[in-house]
This record gives structure tokens, C-alpha cells and sequence, in this order.
């Protein structure tokens, strides 16, 4: 009996706060019919900021590996005092608002900020451009490889990396064909994580964007901008485009979740 | 790495800090307490709280449901808890605001209320707790229950005595992730709340405000409070992974 | 307390764990349930405990039905295989856990506590933690947590299965020191037929969820009901058809009535007792127990050609072997 109240209390909670108000997305998206939603999917400026995404996506997502596997080989493998710090420093990104960051980079790239005009005399835009957003969804995504590669790289130990080296390999040998593979899910799980990071990335980029339209908009903010021109349909309909990437990057981080909460 | 460190997270973090105190302490202790700007953080902190409470509880409820029970469509219903993480924020804010907004085919229209605002939080921070108190229920030892069965405890004891003292690590681990979540979330509450300032403007949101007014001062005040609250947070987190540990490393 | 099985049967999915069992424990015995891996043991002492619910049959504990009865309140203690210490509680809250709950005064449960810390030998243990202690030191304390609450029956799942063998041994001896003196029904599970037979006065061999015999460590020896049983405690050779102890086993020098010829592979002395290792005509792998004096008497060496021959007391008249085990009286 007991057992039958805790799981519907589970089933309730779940339902309304998650599921119920998805699928009444949907449900709006296509309210209007398919003709205004087409329209608002292939408005110029609509695709421009999924392409926007697509390009930030897929500069801050591979410059995070490499940093992940990196940072995480560093924390694990070297005995330097201080590990301790850069863990936090990594981890800061989860636990900070993303608008703080984006205010940050204002504060540093901004024309009264610390670089003040240098950039623009160099004839580089950061501010309101492209490298202001790379930059800001960088410093966002930046834990999620690290953190899933860690606790990977303390179970397996370095036995099998000291047997390289005993049989000749060099360092980048013995990271290339012992430690990458036997961390190859980890990275991978941790690649997803930030991709969906990067896609769904919104406060940082809505300070440093200046959200000019078919510019600067990505398409998290493409969909603020939409509904609040209240053109509902447009936003519901961007909307869920990403749900469904999203239910994509949900079923791909259950196929490759790492076993201790099955 | 170091390098690339620095220059991404440190750098940033030095000039808000800087900012924030260029015009000395009294300038900034004025810029924090000022009407809108104590509003703005009761109203964050208040619903972090709240928030947290409520996934400290449903939270358990939950992972205890998925790990020890079992039923049809319960892999679906564990896949589904990572929703949160994977869908974007502002997309959060969206769902809730078809469901429970105006046109909600339910009736119930919170929209530009503060309910709305704990709503948007349940559902970033929904993952938190289930994901940290699942894999520390599954590696409990069921024979210490068991025993306590067989010493003579009820069940409600046996979770107050045995089960709780164990997962509570966990729990409040998965709370402080909340919490953090909580106080810096934007995306899922800036289209719902309608950012009234004094009464639906959360921290993040006033900060975003004086920054596009050009109140730099006002807008690092605040944020360097909120950056204060999140390394507080995350020196809970380590410092409960340390106590959880407690007990096995006293060998 | 007495406890009564009654055609218990359970069964884990597709697996049958226990197949209608049923067995009598008396009031103040010590009690062994010894059999093999999948023998069903471990879930039958589980059952009695309330741990498990048996899909039929009854248990009945001091006369009364007890099968559906919940743990907590069939005054059982329970010792584990891996411990179970409540790991966040120091000793002595282990150790007091039980009084706890029945909400003993204060200085009562100090008291008791004290009393079994001492019996255990773990006085001065009582403020560290089960990650503290050894495994010895472990399962001391759990067994004092289990008789905390003066359990009319102490069930033990291989209490020393995870111990060292010196431990195992000093523990073996001090349960049944302590049942000596207390006299509370008990019952333990184990696999090593070495242990049943030490320690108990009753053994119930159990097989592949059935009860196979169920009798005094001697008997069990002496007069086993089948092969399983004759193979499982103690040792026994195929010879003529039949199993055979073997000290059973007599050698000479000369061929006589019902001897085989076979050839001495090895011989190993074991202090007092000799094993002598043979081969016999047809290639089969024989060993038989000698004292150190017959072995001397017959000059035994590798390579030397004996015959070999069923002590008369267990070959049938005009049959040799073969056929039924005899009824040996004792």
C-alpha cells in the first residue's frame, strides 16, 4: 500500500511539472495549423539563429573536450597541490548564474571594460558579435566533459598506463592508445551533456548578444523574441525544434549513462 | 590548461569582483542594499528555499521509487527525470507557460505571479536530488536493514535510524545543486514571471535589467553577492563529499 | 523456543529454492543447516527469520504459526555473513540498537552493553566505528547486537564465512562455549561440514532445496542415508561399486579373499595418519588412511604392488561391496 502511494506520488509530480506542460507545447506549436508555424521556421532570421547555434555549438563543444580530458588527466594524474582549487574553479560554471557571466564578460570586453577599446582598434569585434557568445557558452559548458572523465580516470587507475610505458610506449602513445579508449565513454557522455548545454545556452548570450535580430540571436533567444512580439506560434515552434533535439540528446545520454543509477 | 583557465574563468571573475568594489565598500554596500536590489534577492533566496525543500522531499520520494520498486514504464520515467538538463531553459519557461499560463487548458493561470517563478525553478532543479540520492541508495547494504528488522525496528524507523543517516550525504548534496541552480536561473523564469521589479524580478533578472540601463555598479553588486553564494554552495558540496566519506576512511 | 517447518517451498523465479521442507529444531539446541551453494540453507534460515515469506507451508516458532509474521516481531536474532554493522553508529550504538527500540531506561541498556561488550571481548571498543574493527572484531559485535535484546532464537547466515581461518576457528569454539552456558535455541548455516560437525548437535544436510538427513554429527558419519550425504561429510572412495571410507580401506602384501592388486603413487604423512595413494588395475585413482605404525608395518613405497580390500566389518557376506551401505551399529 505504502509502496503504491510513494509511486504515485512520483507519477503525479513528474506529470505535472514535466511531462503535462511538454506535451501541451507541442499541442501549441501546432495550434494554429502548419502554414503560420512554416513560416515562422523559415523566416530568414529564424534559421539564421539556428545557424547561429549550430556554429556556436561546434566551436565551444570540441574546444571543451580537449580542455575536459585535459583538466580532468591533470587533476587525476599529477600530485600538485591546489587540485583541490582548479576542481572548483571547473565546477564553478554550474552553480553561477548565467547571467553573472555574461555580466562579467561585459565588465571585461565591454568599451569601459578592462580591454576598453583595444579589440575595436584592432579592428576585432567581441562585444554584441559572434566571439562575445563563443566565448560566453564556453565559460558555461566548461565542467561537463571534466567532470564526467574524473571519477573515470580514478577507478581505472594507472596500471594499465604503467604497463605502457614498461613496454616502450611514449606519452602520447600511451594517452593515444591506452587512457583515450579506456575513457572514450566518459568523454563521450560528457560531450553530450555539453552539447545540450550549448544549444539550450541563454542568459550569458542574452547579456553579451545585444540580441540583434539576424545577427546576434541565437535560437534560444530568437524563441524570447517571438513571443514577445507575440507571435506565440513562431516561439512555440522553435520551441520544439529544440525539445526534439533535446529528446534526442535525452535518449542518447540514457543509451550511454554510466551504469551505477540503472 | 592552466592557461586557458585563467583566461576563461579567472579573468572574467577578477573584473566583476573589481568592479563591484572600484568605488570602495561603502559605495557598494549601498548599491546592495538598495530597494530593488533586496528585493530582488529575498524573492531569489526565498524561492531557492522553497524549491529546495520541496526537492529535498519529492526528490527522495522519487529516487527511493526508482531504485527500490519497480513497474512498467519505470525506465522511461528514469530517462525522463534528465529532461530538465537536456531541454533549454528558455524552452522550460515556454512548457510551463502552456500549461499553466494564460489559455491554460487546465485553468490555471499563474503567469507574472511568484508561484510561477517556484514552478520554473521545480522544474530546472527536478534532476538535483534524484540524481545525487539514486546511486547512494543503491550501494546501501539491504542486510542493515534487514537487521534492524530483525532487532526489532518498524519500517519508519528503519528508514529514520538506518536508511536516512546514509543517503542524507546525498540528499543534501543534490540540495545544494538546487539551490545554486535556483538563485541563478533565468531562461525558464524570464517569459512567466513578466520580471516586476519588487515583486516577480529575481536576482538574475535585475542584474540583466541594469546592465541594458547601463547600471553597471547596481548590476555588479548584485551579481558579485550572487558569485559569493555560489562558491559558498560549492564548498558545501565538497565539504559534504568529504563527510559522506567519513565513516569509511576512519579504518 | 522451539521451531517447526512444516512443507516449506520457495521458489526465486524459475530457480526452486526450497522444495517441501520441513524440520524440527528443539528448544536449547544448536542446530546446523549445512549443504552446498543452491542448497536452499540460507533461505530457510531466512524464512524462520521473517526475512523471506515461503510461497507454502507453515513455520512454527514455540508452537505458534509464525509464517506471515513480520521480523520484527518474531524475537529472533539475526548475525550476517557480511556483518551488516550499522556503519554511521559507533559499537556500542550497535550493540544497543535493539534495546533502543524497546525503549529500555537509559542506564539498563549502558549496563547490557557493557556486559556483551565484555563477553565479546570488545570492551574498550566501544566508541569506534564498524570501519575501525577488523572482520573477527566485526562480527563479534554484531553477535553481541543480536543477543542485545534476548532473542529466544540466534539464526546465523555463515557467520565466519568471511573470516580468516585462525579466527573462524576461535570463533567456532566460542559459539558453542556461549550456547553452552545460555542455552538459547540456535541455528547457523554454513558449508563447511568441518564447522557443522565441531560445533553442533544436530545437522539437517540439505540439497538442492531438500532435506537429505537430518541426525547427530556421528551419525551422519557413521550411517549416512545416501551418497550425497556419504561424500558430503567426510570423505569417501569408489571402490566396487560402492563409496567406502578410507580408513575403511586395508592393505597387505599378499592377495586374499575380495583384495585388488593396485600400485602405491604416493605417500603422504599427515603427523599421526598416513594417506596412501594408489592406482588399481583398471587405472582408477584409490586413496586409503593408514596410522603411521600400519604403514610401517607394510614398508610402504611408491611403486610398490599391494592389494587392497574393504575392512570385513562393511563388505556384505559373499558380496564383497557391492550393493546396499551397511547399518553400522553406533
Amino acid at each position: 500500500m505504502r509502496r503504491l502511494g510513494l509511486r504515485s506520488v512520483a507519477i503525479v509530480y513528474l506529470l505535472a511539472v514535466l511531462l503535462g506542460p511538454l506535451a501541451m507545447v507541442f499541442y501549441r506549436a501546432f495550434e494554429n495549423g502548419l502554414q503560420p508555424l512554416w513560416q515562422s521556421l523559415t523566416d530568414p532570421n529564424t534559421i539564421h539563429a539556428f545557424e547561429l547555434t549550430l556554429e556556436i555549438t561546434a566551436i565551444a563543444v570540441p574546444i571543451n573536450t580537449v580542455f575536459g580530458v585535459v583538466c580532468a588527466l591533470t587533476i587525476v594524474r599529477q600530485r600538485f597541490p591546489g587540485a583541490g582549487i582548479v576542481n572548483a574553479i571547473v565546477d564553478l560554471p554550474l552553480a553561477l548564474s548565467p547571467v553573472v557571466v555574461g555580466l562579467m564578460l561585459f565588465l571585461l570586453y565591454g568599451r569601459t571594460g578592462w580591454f576598453g577599446t583595444w579589440f575595436s582598434d584592432h579592428g576585432m569585434q567581441i562585444l554584441f558579435a559572434t566571439p562575445a557568445m563563443v566565448i560566453a557558452t564556453i565559460f558555461v559548458s566548461l565542467p561537463f566533459v571534466a567532470r564526467e572523465v574524473v571519477p573515470t580516470l580514478r577507478e581505472i587507475g594507472d596500471e594499465q598506463e604503467q604497463a605502457a610505458h614498461t613496454l616502450g610506449a611514449s606519452g602520447w602513445q600511451t594517452f593515444w592508445r591506452v587512457t583515450l579508449p579506456s575513457i572514450r565513454w566518459a568523454v563521450i557522455y560528457g560531450v553530450v551533456l555539453t552539447t545540450a548545454r550549448c544549444l539550450g545556452e541563454y542568459g550569458a548570450v542574452a547579456v553579451v548578444s545585444g540580441h540583434i535580430e539576424g545577427k546576434t540571436e541565437t535560437a534560444t533567444l530568437r524563441v524570447q523574441d517571438y513571443y514577445e512580439n507575440f507571435n506565440s506560434t513562431g516561439a512555440y515552434g522553435i520551441a520544439i525544434v529544440l525539445a526534439a533535439l533535446s529528446v534526442l540528446v535525452l535518449i542518447a545520454m540514457t543509451l550511454l549513462k554510466p551504469k551505477e543509477t540503472a | 590548461m592552466t592557461t586557458f583557465l585563467s583566461i576563461v574563468v579567472l579573468l572574467p571573475i577578477a573584473a566583476l569582483i573589481w568592479t563591484s568594489g572600484k568605488h570602495g565598500w561603502a559605495e557598494f554596500w549601498s548599491t546592495v542594499t538598495a530597494p530593488e536590489a533586496v528585493a530582488a534577492l529575498k524573492l531569489t533566496l526565498g524561492a531557492a528555499v522553497v524549491v529546495s525543500a520541496v526537492n529535498a522531499v519529492l526528490g527522495t520520494i522519487t529516487a527511493w521509487v526508482l531504485v527500490r520498486d519497480d513497474f512498467p514504464g519505470k525506465s522511461l520515467m528514469n530517462a525522463v527525470i534528465d529532461l530538465p538538463f537536456a531541454l533549454p531553459t528558455i524552452v522550460g519557461g515556454l512548457t510551463l507557460l502552456a500549461l499553466y499560463g494564460p489559455k491554460s487548458p487546465v485553468g490555471v493561470n499563474i503567469a507574472f505571479t511568484r508561484t510561477a517563478i517556484v514552478l520554473a525553478l521545480l522544474f530546472e532543479t527536478l534532476p538535483f536530488v534524484v540524481r545525487t540520492v539514486q546511486p547512494v541508495l543503491h550501494e546501501l547494504d539491504r542486510e542493515t536493514e534487514e537487521a534492524a528488522r530483525s532487532l526489532g525496528a518498524r519500517e519508519a524507523r528503519v528508514f529514520r535510524s538506518i536508511v536516512l543517516p546514509n543517503i542524507l550525504p546525498g540528499i543534501l548534496s543534490g540540495v545544494a545543486l538546487a539551490f545554486a541552480r535556483a538563485v541563478g536561473e533565468i531562461g525558464s523564469i524570464v517569459l512567466i514571471s513578466g520580471n516586476l521589479p519588487f515583486k516577480t524580478e529575481v536576482a538574475a533578472v535585475f542584474v540583466f535589467n541594469h546592465i541594458q540601463s547601463g547600471d553597471e555598479n547596481g548590476a555588479a553588486a548584485v551579481a558579485v553577492v550572487m558569485l559569493g553564494i555560489a562558491f559558498l554552495l560549492l564548498l558545501a558540496i565538497g565539504g559534504l563529499r568529504f563527510l559522506a566519506t567519513r565513516h569509511e576512511r576512519n579504518a | 523456543m522451539s521451531i517447526e517447518v512444516r512443507s516449506v517451498s520457495k521458489r526465486f523465479g524459475s530457480f526452486q529454492a526450497l522444495d517441501d521442507v520441513s524440520i524440527d529444531v528443539g528448544s536449547g539446541s544448536l542446530t546446523a543447516l549445512l549443504g552446498p551453494s543452491g542448497s536452499g540453507k540460507s533461505t530457510l534460515l531466512r524464512i524462520i527469520a521473517g526475512l523471506e515469506e515461503p510461497d507454502s507451508g507453515e513455520i512454527r516458532l514455540a508452537g505458534e504459526d509464525a509464517t506471515v509474521l513480520a521480523p520484527q516481531k518474531r524475537g529472533v536474532g539475526f548475525v550476517f555473513q557480511h556483518y551488516a554493522a550499522f556503519k554511521h553508529m559507533t559499537v556500542r550504538d550497535n550493540v544497543a540498537f535493539g534495546l533502543k527500540i524497546r525503549k529500555r531506561p537509559k542506564d539498563e541498556i549502558g549496563g547490557r552493553v557493557d556486559e556483551l561488550l565484555a563477553l565479546v571481548q570488545l570492551q574498550g571498543f566501544g566508541h569506534r566505528y564498524p570501519a575501525q574493527l577488523s572482520g573477527g572484531q566485526r562480527q563479534r559485535m554484531a553477535l553481541a547486537r543480536a543477543l542485545a535484546p534476548e532473542p529466544k532464537v540466534l539464526l546465523l547466515d555463515e557467520p565466519f564465512g568471511a573470516l580468516d581461518a585462525r579466527v573462524r576457528a576461535e570463533l567456532r569454539a566460542w559459539l558453542r562455549k556461549l550456547h553452552d552456558e545460555t542455552h538459547t535455541t540456535t541455528v547457523f548455516v554454513t558449508h563447511d561440514q568441518e564447522e557443522a560437525m565441531e560445533v553442533a548437535d544436530s545437522v539437517v544436510v540439505m540439497n538442492g532445496g531438500r532435506v537429505e538427513q537430518v541426525a547427530g554429527p556421528r551419525e551422519l558419519y557413521d550411517a549416512p542415508v545416501n551418497d550425497f550425504v556419504m561424500t558430503f561429510v567426510g570423505e569417501a572412495i569408489r571402490f566396487d561399486g560402492a563409496l567406502v571410507r578410507p580408513h575403511d580401506l586395508e592393505l597387505s602384501l599378499e592377495p586374499g579373499e575380495w583384495t585388488r592388486e593396485a600400485q602405491v603413487e604416493r605417500i603422504v604423512h599427515f603427523g599421526f595418519q598416513v594417506r596412501c595413494e594408489l592406482v588399481d588395475e583398471d587405472g582408477v585413482e584409490l586413496f586409503a588412511q593408514l596410522t603411521r605404525d600400519q604403514a610401517e608395518e607394510l614398508e610402504l613405497e611408491p611403486g610398490q604392488i599391494v592389494f587392497v580390500r574393504a575392512r570385513e566389518s562393511v563388505r556384505r557376506p559373499g558380496v564383497g561391496v557391492g550393493g546396499e551401505l551397511p547399518n553400522v551399529g553406533g
